[in-house]
């Protein structure tokens, strides 16, 4: 059955306990993303801090709701970048969107890299049925749109 | 079979349907209970549309050769068509770019008319509004009455001319069993109600609303009436006389036509009345650099060379219905209906989000899974073939109503039978299996 493909076991096991689950105090950025085909939405807020010199993930923390693939997604998600720098979480994320858009028009085929991914590469199955990319990229979206704004809001701290 | 048999020979309609012959995902074959959002299309229709492209295709209502007299008339023949399957006469027939636009047709001549009746653009010289025109106007104190579940076709529209205009949008609740809640009907339409917008069939929970009645109560007080009949024209035998509507659409796509092409029904000295929503060619009399008059209905509303085939393909689509006669076709959701209300009923976590009688009833069957997402049920069952709609179906509010995010949807029509609906069934206890929640 292809289904297994797609539903690999970390990620019902994340979807059934997922990890970070909450909003918490303290947060430099707060954004509310939504898919509008399905009405999934999580809000999702960065917390900053530094680590000698750069900016690093302190805290993801988060509300969502959708899908089994939304929700251990974004599980997934704060897994990977809380305590890393920025620029580091930065590429973790950009590494994932190219997993769900197939970089090299390999949607789903592509080797995905383990060593930046860890635990995410299991969504590699979720490229292959283009309806669910949207829900897997939901928090990682969120993430960066958070992120970004906590940066601006740095940076404008520092002027 | 005689008049009184409303059994439906489904088999030889299935032969009909190149695509429900389909292997997917594997070995499954098609289960398609998806045609509430589009249906699929006989090989009548495409013959037709292929036929005109072959032939005599032309743009209509243009040039003066052999083909372009055969696309007009094949363009106008639609039409004639098209308004005989809904009991209409031709000149009252729009045809549109698809259900969407024709309640935006009508919610923008409306806002257009508000504004030119205003301080707006009302010139000596201006020629683009009739006088009827004003009449359409409204404004602040104006109240627009629609409900809680429309789909957002027949919602978002309406608010957006309330904003533009300053009219207040009212609403309908919804019961808990997905009908619209009329118990405050006498306060809801009142003398400020111009307008009523409401669905002759509800695409989430499959409620037919009473619209004579509404529409009665809305002439009452001299409000017009628009309906939203995309789900009920391909489903159930409809005469625009006796619904009480001022408006009524649809789409070709749901009813076993193309896609592209949609119809606005309405009265004609409304439609007379209507300043032009897209302007352009085809739709105008005289155009001069200062001004410019325009062509009477339905042609004032038909800017731009329009979708000649598909209007063929979608007369094609009302011989076929009519071959197999409405009322047979209703019959036959009606019992497919009932058999998945039963089915999904007997699963133990799956609330049907709608009525559990076909009384007043169609064949939209939305159902959520207790601890299991909509996309999720989706997914298991496209696993097996099950084409289904999962997410709000365009129409959010009468989900958050019903207090669920989102739902799984199975719609039936003509090509459907009781095994797909056993199958269906089947495939939801597979989902709740799968996500360990039985």
């Amino acid at each position: 059955m292809q289904l297994q493909s797609m539903y690999q076991e970390i990620i019902l096991d994340h979807y059934r306990h997922p990890h970070h689950r909450g909003l918490r105090e303290p947060f430099d950025a707060q954004v509310h993303h939504v898919n509008p085909t399905c009405g999934d939405e999580v809000t999702l807020r960065v917390s900053l801090k530094d680590a000698g010199g750069e900016p690093a993930v302190a805290d993801v923390s988060y509300d969502a709701l959708g899908c089994s693939i939304s929700q251990a997604s974004v599980s997934v998600l704060t897994d990977l970048v809380i305590g890393k720098p920025v620029s580091e979480a930065m590429e973790i994320n950009g590494a994932f969107v190219d997993l769900m858009h197939g970089a090299g028009g390999t949607a789903g085929d592509a080797e995905p890299d383990d060593e930046v991914l860890g635990d995410a590469v299991v969504f590699a199955g979720v490229a292959k049925y283009p309806a669910r990319i949207k829900c897997a990229l939901l928090g990682w979206m969120a993430w960066k749109d958070a992120t970004a704004r906590a940066m601006a809001e740095l940076e404008v701290e520092q002027i | 079979m005689t008049s009184t048999d409303l059994r439906l020979d489904v088999e030889a309609i299935r032969a009909d349907f190149p695509a429900l012959s389909r292997q997917v995902r594997g070995d499954n074959r098609l289960i398609y209970l998806d045609s509430g959002a589009t249906s699929q299309k006989p090989v009548q229709v495409l013959d037709a549309e292929r036929d005109y492209y072959l032939k005599s295709n032309a743009a209509a209502h243009r040039g003066t050769h052999l083909l372009g007299e055969e696309s007009t008339d094949a363009y106008e023949r639609a039409r004639a068509r098209v308004a005989a399957f809904i009991g209409a006469d031709p000149s009252e027939i729009v045809f549109t770019r698809n259900a969407t636009e024709a309640s935006n047709l009508i919610a923008y001549s409306i806002s257009n008319a508000s504004i030119a009746g205003g301080s707006g653009g009302s010139s000596p010289r201006a020629s683009t509004v009739s006088p009827g025109a004003t009449a359409l106007a409204i404004g602040p104190g104006d109240e627009v009455l629609i409900t809680e579940l429309e789909h957002h076709a027949n919602l978002v529209p309406w608010q957006q001319l309330c904003q533009r205009t300053g009219a207040t949008l009212r609403w309908f609740g919804v019961t808990q069993d997905g009908r619209v809640d009329l118990s405050d009907i006498d306060v809801l339409v009142n003398e400020r109600t111009r307008l009523v917008a409401v669905s002759h069939q509800s695409n989430v929970t499959g409620a037919m609303p009473p619209v004579a009645r509404i529409a009665e109560a809305a002439h009452a007080v001299g409000a017009l009436v628009v309906v939203d009949a995309a789900q009920s024209v391909p489903h159930h035998p409809v005469d625009v006389a006796q619904t009480g509507a001022d408006f009524l659409y649809f789409s070709a796509h749901k009813m076993l036509g193309p896609t592209g092409v949609g119809v606005l029904w309405g009265r004609r000295e409304l439609l007379e009345a209507m300043p032009p929503f897209i302007s352009g060619g085809s739709m105008i009399e005289i155009v001069r650099m200062e001004e410019t008059t325009f062509l009477p209905p339905p042609q004032r509303f038909e800017a731009g060379v329009p979708a000649v085939a598909q209007t063929v393909g979608l007369a094609a689509a009302c011989d076929y219905l009519d071959a197999i006669g409405m009322d047979r076709v209703a019959e036959h959701e009606r019992m497919l209906t009932q058999r998945a209300i039963d089915a999904l009923t007997e699963i133990p976590g799956v609330r049907i989000l709608g009525p559990l009688t076909t009384q007043d009833r169609g064949g939209a069957v939305s159902f959520a899974v207790d601890q299991v997402h909509p996309h999720d049920v989706g997914q298991v069952l496209d696993e097996f073939g099950i084409a289904v709609r999962t997410g709000h179906h365009c129409a959010w509010p009468v989900h958050r109503a019903l207090g669920v995010q989102a739902s799984t949807r199975a719609s039936l029509y003509l090509y459907n039978t009781p095994d797909e609906v056993d199958a269906l069934a089947d495939g939801i206890r597979t989902a709740q299996k799968f996500f360990g929640v039985i």
